[in-house]
């Protein structure tokens, strides 16, 4: 059933369907306005294809596979270094807005060359293969990476992995002490039910269809990995995308049944059971945590009525295609000659707009469900990082308040004149000073890659959100225009009755 | 509410006089709806040459019974009936809406209550039309143009004091329809000596399953369509709402500027689409349900007729076998043949007419639809275009 993958000869950068674009790449000039059939049209055959077309779909097309995964990098992290070591006070002169130029910027200069730079470093998810047969049968996605950067290996490169090899991947990066306060992006959630249907064939509509959300749904998340600064730089993530052969990951136990907003949601309950509360003097964090709830809970109900439209289109065009049968009968019966002419030339207008209909489902779907299923995870892994903040700062009081017992026993130890333990209380006081200090600077770094994260994340969602609104309407006019050509060549039909 | 004139249709075939009629203004109460009927005639029977009346739905529905019920009208297709003024699934909605004011904003429910009205207006303005057709339907037919009662209908300026039939009436009319139909079977099986008849018979039956068929289906399918596009109109105020609520302030006029071009974009697009396949394709489809039924009706007249006329010659004949009763069978043989010609004559015409009106009719619904289509299309595209320009334009 799976095609031979072979990386040599075959350009990887073939597009192999539509739904790259869909993914959250910045919006590069058109891609979409060169091809005169409607952007979904090729997504929705490579659908409802046989399993060898959607397994290692080679198409003929060579649109770039990149075209649209091209990722803006911000320039805010020193590029060579891989230390997580936080920026500190934004004016520190080591920043590498491009690999060949060093430049000390100011906080504007910064800002203005976010806009105008992007890093060379695109990643590609495609050709989905099943691999194995029954139960223990798991499918296997190509990642294929091209970058100009230095780190990496080669210039152009892939290697093979599977599901688990991405949730393996976040986890390694969720636990990591450097990467606290960070926003790191969620993976996809896992799925037995849809996984269970591809097990045991690939065959139908439905497990084409899951299996090419879910080839999204990775690439989406491995670009949006790749365009953050500090995950850029982390060796498990050059790893992932490098080596041959990754060790199967086993770690993928927290995101098992319970998905990844469950977890977070479980950790935020332990951080607020917490006795001591914090007092800030800086209301921000407060206020925007706020937000981020409250967004939350709006694009949840988003979600829902997006549910709902996909659910009504999809009811639309059943019944269009069953109207457009109803009408070629009435137009069967019809014995004035032309006039059933038309009713028949009608009832494949119809046909054709259920076929836009279906398009616009996928559209709607694609576009926006999935867009929201994102940003709702997302902003669960936003408010982890408040959360880890928060555990930063109770560590910081607990250490304090450790170091205050121990100068009290230092203290006792004084009056009772016990010389030797003394000595010892003295090393264990050094000790939690010099803790309390670090627990202090962890709490404020986490603080301030709080912040900076916060701000590129609301920037990354304006730009995500209207780039994905951009291409709804795109292909709304796409389906407008076809819309146009199917009627005008029936008006001539509906005049000649007579 | 009350509804702007409509375009009045001239109906003016005969040329001894002219007869016109239109529906100038309705006026929509909570249970009821008020048509003002409009005629200008110069028809020496009525007092003045113009003049207006108000009537309600229970009246038009007397005057379409008092045809149908009438025997000298038995051998034309009567105009059907116009369907009773349903605003109940409008007005809950409205309701619901007014229920849940709280838990939307003050932006999402002014728009919702625009849309509903929009919706209200629509289904009024078409109950009117479906009246006033009814209306020039008679008018234009040159046997009913005529009638009694047609005339006090248009000119008597008070009540006329039909009201709704009540349960009892109900359910004789239930009975009586039952009876038609069970009666329609078996007249139904009579085969007809004359092709033409024999052609109609079976043409209009399996017409009027498929329309009956189609227009069901498009009903369903507009539905959709309606329910889909109220699903994009509250997803782009959501998007709106969200958009412009953001605290960073970098483009935020634009945005919101964008934003709000998008959705009013996607209102406008949604909405319109629904609106035009519901109002020229559905609407015909239900029509020609309406004028093949009572094409079919005409149909069954004119075989009960001719039931009536064979049993008429048998009895006659018996009665001079037994030369008992003669006058009276041929009496009544007489009235039956008569009856049966004079139905089967204007039959004939009428179902001719009839086949010429379902063409027209469907040629110029289909000629507009089609260019409404295209035209709201074309709206579309520029729209989408200066949509996705402001958008673009502004990264």
């Amino acid at each position: 059933m799976a095609d031979a993958d072979s990386d040599d000869g075959e350009d990887i950068f073939v597009s192999n369907s539509n739904p790259v674009s869909v993914s959250r790449g910045v919006s590069q000039p058109d891609r979409v306005t060169e091809e005169p059939s409607d952007l979904f049209s090729e997504e929705e055959e490579a659908a409802s294809s046989t399993a060898a077309k959607a397994n290692g779909v080679h198409s003929d097309d060579d649109n770039d596979l990149f075209a649209d995964a091209n990722v803006e990098l911000s320039t805010d992290k020193s590029g060579s270094s891989a230390r997580k070591e936080p920026s500190g006070p934004r004016h520190a002169s080591s920043f590498t807005p491009s690999p060949a130029a060093m430049q000390p910027t100011s906080l504007e200069q910064l800002e203005e060359e976010e806009a105008k730079d992007s890093f060379d470093v695109d990643v590609a998810v495609t050709n989905p293969e099943k691999v194995g047969d029954g139960m223990n049968a798991y499918v296997a996605y190509k990642v294929s990476t091209r970058t100009s950067l230095p780190m990496f290996r080669s210039k152009v490169f892939s290697v093979r992995r599977r599901f688990s090899d991405f949730l393996g991947l976040y986890e390694k990066l969720s636990v990591k002490q450097s990467l606290h306060g960070c926003i790191i992006p969620p993976p996809p959630e896992k799925s037995v039910v849809g996984m269970t249907k591809v097990k045991v064939g690939m065959d139908d509509p439905s497990s084409v269809e899951f299996v090419e959300r879910r080839r999204a749904a990775l690439e989406r998340y491995l670009q949006r990995v790749v365009s953050h600064p500090s995950l850029l730089q982390d060796p498990d993530v050059r790893e992932f995308l490098e080596r041959e052969d990754l060790p199967r990951a086993v770690n993928t136990q927290a995101l098992s049944g319970a998905g990844f907003l469950k977890m977070i949601n479980k950790a935020s309950d332990a951080v607020n059971k917490m006795t001591i509360k914090m007092n800030e003097s800086d209301t921000w964090f407060e206020d925007k945590f706020q937000e981020v709830e409250n967004e939350e809970q709006q694009l949840r109900k988003l979600h829902v009525v997006v549910d709902s439209l996909v659910n009504h289109r999809k009811e639309l065009c059943g019944n269009t295609a069953v109207f457009a049968k109803s009408l070629a009968m009435l137009g069967n019966s019809e014995d004035n000659t032309a006039l059933s002419r038309a009713l028949s030339q009608l009832a494949e207008v119809e046909d054709k707009m259920e076929q836009l209909h279906q398009e616009q489902a996928a559209s709607d779907f694609f576009i926006f469900a999935e867009l929201l299923g994102d940003y709702i995870r997302l902003l669960g892994a936003v408010r982890g990082c408040f959360d880890q903040r928060m555990r930063a700062w109770q560590r910081w009081q607990e250490a304090q308040s450790t170091l205050q017992k121990k100068r009290e026993a230092e203290a006792k130890l004084l009056w009772a004149n016990k010389p030797d333990k003394l000595q010892q209380a003295k090393e264990e006081i050094t000790e939690w000073e010099a803790r309390v200090t670090q627990y202090e600077r962890d709490f404020d770094r986490i603080g301030m890659t709080v912040r900076k994260e916060v701000l590129r994340f609301e920037k990354e969602k304006a730009k995500d959100f209207k780039s994905q609104i951009i291409k709804y309407l795109e292909a709304m006019l796409q389906s407008q225009q076809r819309l146009i050509k199917f009627w005008e060549a029936f008006l001539p039909e509906a005049k000649a009755i007579a | 509410l009350s509804a702007p004139a409509p375009r009045a249709v001239n109906v003016d075939l005969q040329t001894d006089a002219m007869l016109q009629v239109d529906i100038s203004d309705a006026l929509s109460e909570r249970d009821k709806v008020k048509f003002t009927v409009h005629t200008k005639s110069t028809l020496p029977n009525f007092k003045q040459n113009e003049f207006s009346v108000v009537r309600q739905h229970e009246e038009f529905i007397w005057l379409h019974d008092s045809f149908v019920e009438n025997e000298e009208y038995a051998g034309y297709i009567i105009p059907p009936a116009p369907p009773r003024p349903d605003f109940d699934a409008s007005r809950e909605k409205l309701q619901k809406l007014g229920e849940g004011e709280g838990s939307m904003t003050k932006e999402e429910f002014t728009k919702m209550k625009q849309e509903l009205e929009a919706e209200y207006l629509a289904i009024f303005k078409k109950t009117v039309a479906m009246h006033e057709v009814f209306l020039c339907r008679v008018a234009a037919h040159p046997v009913l143009r005529k009638d009694l009662n047609f005339h006090v209908f248009l000119e008597y300026n008070q009540d006329l004091s039909v009201r709704g039939k009540n349960k009892k009436e109900k359910l004789e009319d239930f009975f009586k329809n039952v009876v038609k139909s069970a009666d329609g079977v078996l007249v139904a099986g009579v085969k007809d000596v004359d092709d033409f008849f024999e052609h109609e018979k079976t043409f209009l039956l399996e017409y009027h399953n498929r329309v009956k068929d189609a227009s069901a289906k498009s009903d369903r399918m507009i539905r959709s369509h309606k329910n889909a596009a109220d699903d994009i109109n509250r997803i782009a105020s959501s998007l709106y709402t969200l958009g412009t609520q953001d605290s960073t302030d970098l483009c935020k006029y634009e945005q919101m500027l964008s934003l709000d071009f998008t959705r009013s974009c996607l209102h406008k697009i949604e909405a319109r689409i629904a609106a035009d396949e519901d109002l020229k394709l559905a609407d015909l489809l239900k029509y020609y349900l309406r004028e093949s039924q009572a094409a079919k009706d005409l149909l069954y007249r004119r075989s009960r007729a001719l039931v009536d006329y064979e049993n008429a010659n048998k009895a006659l004949d018996k009665a001079r076998a037994k030369n008992r009763d003669v006058l009276q069978a041929e009496t009544s043989q007489q009235l039956c043949c008569h009856k049966f010609e004079k139905i089967s004559e204007s039959a004939k015409q009428e179902l001719i007419d009839f086949k010429t009106r379902r063409v027209a009719a469907f040629r110029k619904n289909l000629v507009e639809l089609a260019e409404l289509e295209l035209k709201h299309a074309k709206g579309n595209l520029q729209l989408l275009q200066g949509c996705l320009g402001i958008l673009k334009g502004n990264t």
